[in-house]
């Protein structure tokens, strides 16, 4: 069952931050003021792609729930960065991100220290 | 040289935004894990469950600071590429870290304070790169 959990949450969570990069970047600078909340909520209201990441986010957001209550966070938690390799990977091949050797090396150290920690 | 200004006045709002989605989750995750040890039901597919895990009030604040962590994370999306926002928003964990040691009185193992060191130097390096690559206006900068 606990596979079956990351499996789901991991999934869950690259899918809703891949629509959410792209859908914000198209829907152009946000704020966070009181006027940019509103503004926000309209950009979200219009965009099914930005409602479908939303989903993803709460699926992603049960599942942990889900899993943290069984399993222990130096489990959850290192498992969960797998997100972390697949979402930049897709960066690059998807939302065309230019990552470049500085950017890189230090996702990787991120990526060592999350698990780490975790572990 | 003329957008100078406006350019370093994103990466400002950026960084500000940045800070106010780390004290969000930081409030929400607490909130929410104090909370869930005091609901007694296991957690399943059941909607209900979790539906009724939410009447308790820390569960309730850290759903809903984590909901508005959410929609804060979005306006961060809309200034920097994802490549970027999720290592430096790692550094959530060096402060979790922190949080618990000074707070929770929590032993940090000599692992848990490498990955911190891991996880700082990390998002240092992420942060000293253009924030945003695939927007036109920022292409052009070498």
């Amino acid at each position: 069952m606990r596979w079956v959990l990351v499996a789901l949450m991991v999934a869950a969570t690259v899918l809703a931050d891949l629509l959410q990069s792209h859908e914000m970047k198209q829907a152009g600078e946000q704020s966070v003021t009181a006027r940019g909340f509103a503004r926000l909520l309209e950009t979200i209201a219009r965009r099914r792609l930005l409602i479908l990441g939303i989903a993803c986010n709460a699926v992603s957001f049960l599942s942990f729930m889900a899993l943290v209550q069984t399993e222990p966070l130096s489990f959850a938690v290192p498992a969960s960065s797998a997100s972390f390799v697949l979402e930049t990977a897709l960066a690059k091949f998807v939302l065309h991100e230019r990552l470049g050797p500085r950017r890189t090396a230090g996702a990787l150290a991120v990526l060592a220290g999350v698990v780490l920690v975790g572990g | 040289m003329s957008n100078l200004p406006s350019r370093s006045g994103a990466l400002l709002k950026t960084y500000v935004i940045l800070a106010f989605f780390l004290a969000l989750k930081a409030l929400g995750n607490s909130a929410m894990a104090w909370g869930m040890k005091q609901v007694p039901e296991r957690m399943s597919v059941n909607p209900a469950l979790y539906l009724h895990a939410m009447l308790n009030p820390f569960v309730a604040l850290g759903v809903a600071a984590l909901a508005v962590s959410l929609l804060v994370r979005m306006a961060l999306f809309s200034l920097a590429d994802l490549s970027f926002v999720l290592p430096v928003t790692a550094i959530g964990y060096v402060f979790a870290v922190f949080l618990g040691k000074v707070f929770l009185h929590e032993t940090v193992t000599e692992q848990r304070w490498l990955g911190t060191l891991l996880i700082f130097a990390g998002a240092v390096l992420v942060g000293s790169t253009s924030r945003d690559t695939t927007s036109p206006k920022e292409s052009r900068q070498p």
